[in-house]
């Protein structure tokens, strides 16, 4: 049985229903974001209070953090196995049509951790207790975060990582759970690309505005 | 034309090996790449230096023995055809060709430009067969199977185990050619009957010889000589999941 679990088609198929929960919480995170644009902190903050404290978010939350914590885990091992496979490369570089992002997947995940690291310090250990700051009062740190130019380059920087990882990740999800459909296959390509285009936008648009024109 | 060849050249499994530069005159446009090599080694032989080793059986792109990593690509530049079917008219005077052999884990040098590819051998015997005498041809209609069906299956089992799909991949994945071979049983009734012990078998054994992990890049299709698509890997992963 423990073959069975741990061989490579069961990880890769563990880490890619745990990287589509995570497809599922970004659009959710975004749609709170918005609420930043707003000139008054009241309902960000009491969305983010909603976040903290409503029991089935709670319960939600550490199914979100099992799920990091897997695609993270299952990610990097893998990634060490394939390095494994090949311990003499090539001395020409491999010119084989592939898909452009799919070749980066682990070097723009490693960013996009060490971004979520940064993102928690500023927020998420404010709410534990771990940093110092108003847990109420989010609204106010993100504001005065987003008035930092070098925290906006590397937030824009990250977001456009982010997208380029979604892209690839999306589509390729459907194809390790076995979806692959002469038709539909496709679509799911541009519903990929659709979406790692406009959630970094989104995100993106919260930060400019909120840098230059605030 | 006139060209150089940088060719990786190790004497045997644990020397260190390293790239050699040949310059080589003349050489036809209508040449194969082989012919090419066989006459680099016929200048070898009466310059009483050791020929270049590699391997080559039918050189009509049918066995797949003739791997190579030629210039960033399994089997040279041009898509769907394997080295031996590659002419010298897609390179061009004055050219530098880098040959090296397939790189991964499973696949170490023997020699020169030739691996040991017994690791494919071993994935097929873990389970890439009917264990029963299956006896002559049966009668065309007594088992009905859909056309579709019955293509999807021959395209799948025109894999010819050359390894360039594992050569390709970045993580030195066998993912293409083990799916290749599933599936050219998978879709048919025959294969049915031992479906859920033969993904089991044949993916345990892949893993257990080191090959890396699919990260759908899509190198393997891309380079496949027999142009094997990446929907067997899909098909690959559903076969594994429906045998548990």
């Amino acid at each position: 049985m423990s073959k069975v679990l741990f061989s490579s088609i069961t990880k890769k198929f563990v880490m890619a229903l745990a990287g589509l929960f995570l497809l599922t919480f970004l659009p959710l995170h975004l749609i709170i974001n918005l609420m930043l644009l707003k000139s008054e902190p009241g309902p960000f903050n009491s969305a983010a209070h909603f976040m903290a404290t409503f029991p089935l978010i709670k319960i939600m939350e550490i199914v979100l953090f099992g799920a990091i914590l897997i695609h993270i885990s299952w990610g990097i091992y893998l990634q060490i196995q394939n390095w494994f496979a090949r311990p003499v490369g090539y001395v020409r570089y491999n010119k084989s049509e592939t898909s452009f992002f799919s070749r980066f997947m682990i070097w723009t995940g490693a960013i996009i951790l060490t971004f979520l690291i940064l993102h928690w310090f500023n927020f998420y250990f404010i709410k534990l207790g771990i940093v110092k700051g108003n847990p109420e009062d989010f609204y106010s740190v993100a504001h005065s975060l987003f008035k930092i130019p070098a925290y906006d380059i590397i937030y824009l920087t990250c977001f456009a990582l982010l997208g380029f990882h979604l892209y690839h990740a999306f589509y390729s999800a459907f194809q390790t759970i076995g979806l692959n459909h002469r038709i539909w296959s496709p679509v799911v390509k541009l519903v990929a690309l659709v979406y790692a285009i406009i959630l970094p936008a989104g995100f993106a648009f919260i930060s400019v505005t909120l840098w230059l024109f605030r | 034309m006139k060209l150089t060849l940088k060719i990786w050249r190790q004497k045997n499994p644990k020397a260190k090996g390293n790239f050699e530069t040949y310059i080589m005159d003349n050489v036809s446009p209508k040449m194969a790449f082989l012919e090419m090599l066989d006459a680099l080694n016929k200048k070898l032989i009466e310059e009483h230096k050791d020929p270049v080793a590699f391997d080559n059986d039918c050189r009509e792109g049918i066995c797949g023995s003739c791997g190579m990593y030629i210039n960033g690509h399994p089997h040279g530049p041009v898509p769907a055809i394997t080295t031996c079917s590659l002419s010298m008219r897609y390179f061009k005077e004055g050219d530098t060709i880098w040959v090296e052999p397939w790189r991964a884990k499973p696949f170490p040098v023997i020699k020169d430009l030739i691996v040991d590819r017994s690791a494919f051998d071993k994935i097929q015997i873990a389970g890439g067969f009917i264990s029963v005498n299956t006896g002559a041809a049966p009668e065309a209609n007594s088992i009905l199977i859909q056309k579709k069906k019955s293509d999807d299956a021959f395209d799948s089992a025109i894999c010819i185990g050359c390894g360039a799909c594992v050569a390709a991949c970045k993580n030195a994945s066998a993912m293409l050619f083990v799916s290749a071979k599933i599936s050219q049983f998978a879709l048919l009734p025959q294969g049915r009957v031992e479906a859920r012990e033969r993904v089991r078998t044949m993916v345990e054994k892949m893993d257990e010889l080191g090959f890396g992990n699919c990260s759908n890049t899509g190198a393997c299709e891309a380079e496949c000589p027999k142009e094997i698509k990446l929907v067997n890997i899909a098909r690959l992963y559903r076969e594994y999941y429906k045998a548990f």
